[in-house]
């Protein structure tokens, strides 16, 4: 009934010393790739070692695949872990590191080997099977703590952090790397992370996590001291759910304000990239302004630009119809179905068409403004709406307003592609 | 800025240094020079002392044994557990060190003698304590275990609890992470206390006379030597037993600096 690897979580609380996760349900189909989203302490990675029974839930239950495992010891889960800083075995080389779980179930050495050189070549470390973990670069490692967790093929996949600890570079080549491994493997996998885009480029569905102070009106002696905090979950939804309608200030606040949309990367011979955007589905930036923050586009449809209406488009500067994508220039190596976001302190609002070294530039509509007392969001639809930071006094001197065509710039090296 | 002699400040370091290690190399060096080796080699013909130094060296060994089939699971768990009385326990490992050597004989002699409980239990099953090579092994034991159980214990602190934990999700068992991650990870260290705590044994003397003056270890031999016959007689003992500590104990140090270095 159930698939192999899906999850249910089940009023589950668990208590440590300094912090408490409460009241967690969700469920994950099969196949999914799960994000838990939430800032540094707000006990995510205690949730994955949860899941896979490393802490003792004090109650709820946990089921894998439809079996009750709230009791069962981690080596009877069938889960895989990893961890930031790889935790990978420092005496064992990289192959003894992958085989450990395959020589704990006894196989024989050909088919250890077989089984070891094969996940070697899907992660792209065949030729440092033989070489020790203290050698290996931050992104070699965390591929062959991937290498070690899947080769048992586990019905459940935990990442916690798994691309934090990596230099931006490594991260978007192993955050593309986890993205086909799931496609290939149809792995069901939980991963952990703080970073939004991240978790916007992977994952099917995300839940967010918060932690707070324990509630002053808990039993006495939850009363320990101030320090003590619990975890919840207060959104649970697609990326786009996420960020369009968050469910409240901090899941707003943490996604934060920012321009995110879907396109299609193609490649330019100057040396840069277009990237097409889907101008129906307008910016996810919309719903992330809580306060009189008015736009339009919030229903649109959700996906990728077909790729010959990207290539239909006369060159960059083209101002936005309405129905078609807009191509703006971007700084990346990626091609294909891409992310793009431009930080709204990056788009500069004139009124007249500026000339400066910014590559990209658009000529669009005011739909809406929203005053945040220092500075104000200005939302600009070109389309697709880009959300725009300009300080109070720049507002008043160009004495902006709604219903007014104005020009947006931003360079090509603010367009972050993943 | 890893010179010796980089500013005026380390070269009156040196100097000041330097005074201990002559302090212990001079006299050692004196001793080890004074007898030559025609007299090392008669004194090495005496059954009397060969037979010492091979009891002190089981003797030491034994509990190095003993020490590690239980100081290893307790490390272990001083390592990773946190439980109430801990700080007692700890200190308890650590009395030992602190406590006269000769108390310690004193100690043990009130828990293990010919009429206590625990003696005569022992006795049931032919073993006693005094004046017999158990008693010997049981003073050494008691006095040199905090090396072993510490040098462990920091050993398993060093290794990262998340090792454990991923082989754990891999399918290991308690036992089998323990094992496979945990003891080979802080083996060196334990090693290196076993060598500490062998070495420690076998040196012991003041624990050792009050519970068991014969069968004689070699610091017993060496003191009765000099106390009956004088310096010349105690001294190619001596000699003997410093070289034969120096030796070994280079050697095991040697062998254990190699695994580092491989691993």
């Amino acid at each position: 009934m159930k698939g192999r690897g899906s999850v249910e979580i089940r009023y589950l609380w668990v208590d440590l010393e300094e912090f408490r996760l409460c009241d967690i349900n969700l469920d994950i189909t099969d196949g999914e790739y799960f994000i838990v989203l939430g800032p540094t302490g707000a006990g995510k990675t205690v949730l994955l070692e949860t899941i896979a029974g490393l802490h003792q839930p004090r109650k709820g239950r946990i089921l894998l695949a439809g079996e009750d495992v709230t009791h069962a010891p981690p080596e009877r889960r069938g889960t895989g872990f990893v961890y930031q800083d790889y935790a990978l075995f420092p005496h064992l080389s990289v192959a003894g590191n992958i085989a450990f779980g395959l020589r704990l179930r006894r196989m024989g050495r050909g088919v250890i080997e077989e089984r070891v050189t094969a996940i070697g070549r899907l992660l792209g470390i065949e030729h440092l099977l033989h070489h020790m973990p203290g050698t290996l670069s931050g992104g070699e490692a965390q591929r062959v703590a991937l290498a070690r967790a899947l080769v048992v093929e586990p019905r459940l996949l935990l990442l916690d952090e798994p691309l934090s600890a990596l230099d931006p570079e490594t991260r978007e080549a192993l955050q593309r790397e986890l993205g086909r491994i799931h496609q290939e493997l149809g792995t069901t996998t939980i991963h952990v992370t703080h970073d939004f885009e991240e978790a916007v480029a992977l994952g099917d569905r995300i839940a967010v996590l918060k932690a707070s102070p324990l509630r002053a009106l808990a039993r006495r002696e939850d009363r320990v001291g101030d320090s003590r905090r619990e975890g919840r979950i207060v959104q649970v939804g697609t990326p786009e759910e996420i960020f369009r309608r968050p469910a409240n200030e901090f899941v707003a606040r943490f996604v934060g304000v920012r321009n995110i949309f879907r396109g299609e990367a193609l490649s330019e011979e100057s040396g840069y990239k277009l990237v097409c955007l889907d101008p129906s589905a307008g910016p996810w930036s919309s719903g992330t302004c809580p306060g009189p923050f008015v736009l339009g586009h919030r229903t649109g449809p959700y996906g990728t630009v077909p790729k010959d209406q990207g290539r239909q488009v006369q060159g960059p500067r083209t101002e936005g119809s309405g129905h078609r994508g807009v191509e703006i220039v971007a700084v990346t190596e990626l091609e294909g179905p891409v992310h793009a976001s431009i930080r709204p302190e990056e788009v500069v609002l004139s009124r007249e068409p500026l000339l400066s070294s910014a590559r990209n530039g658009f000529r669009g509509r005011i739909v809406g403004i929203s005053d945040r007392g220092t500075v104000v969001y200005v939302t600009v639809r070109i389309p697709p709406d880009f959300i725009c930071m300009i300080t109070r006094r720049s507002l008043e001197e160009m004495s902006l307003r709604e219903g007014m065509w104005v020009h947006i710039a931003f360079k090509a090296s603010a367009v972050h592609v993943f | 800025m890893r010179a010796l002699f980089a500013d005026k400040m380390r070269v009156s370091f040196v100097g000041l240094g330097s005074l201990l290690i002559l302090f212990v190399a001079w006299p050692l060096l004196r001793t080890i020079t004074a007898s030559g080796p025609a007299v090392l080699w008669r004194t090495l013909l005496d059954e009397e002392v060969r037979r010492s130094i091979g009891l002190t060296f089981y003797a030491s060994l034994i509990a190095t044994a003993i020490a590690f089939v239980c100081g290893v699971p307790l490390a272990y768990l001083l390592a990773r557990a946190d439980f109430p009385g801990k700080r007692l326990v700890e200190g308890i490992i650590d009395v030992p060190i602190v406590v006269p050597h000769s108390a310690a004989g004193i100690a043990l002699l009130m828990g293990f003698g010919r009429h206590t409980p625990l003696g005569k239990a022992f006795g049931l099953v032919g073993l006693k304590f005094v004046s017999a090579a158990p008693g010997i092994v049981i003073a050494m034991l008691f006095v040199s275990l905090s090396f072993l159980v510490n040098a462990a214990r920091e050993g398993f602190e060093a290794v990262d609890p998340r090792l454990e934990r991923v082989a754990r999700t891999l399918g290991a068992s308690p036992w089998r992470a323990f094992w496979r991650v945990s003891f080979p990870l802080a083996w060196r260290s334990i090693l290196s206390g076993m060598i500490l705590m062998w070495a420690r044994g076998l040196s012991e003397f003041g624990a050792v006379v009050i519970l068991a003056y014969h069968p004689m270890v070699a610091p017993v031999l060496l003191y009765e030597r000099f106390e009956s016959f004088g310096l010349s007689y105690a001294r190619p003992i001596a000699t003997l037993m410093i070289l034969i500590c120096l030796t070994t104990f280079v050697a095991l140090r040697l062998i254990a600096g190699r695994g580092e270095k491989r691993a």
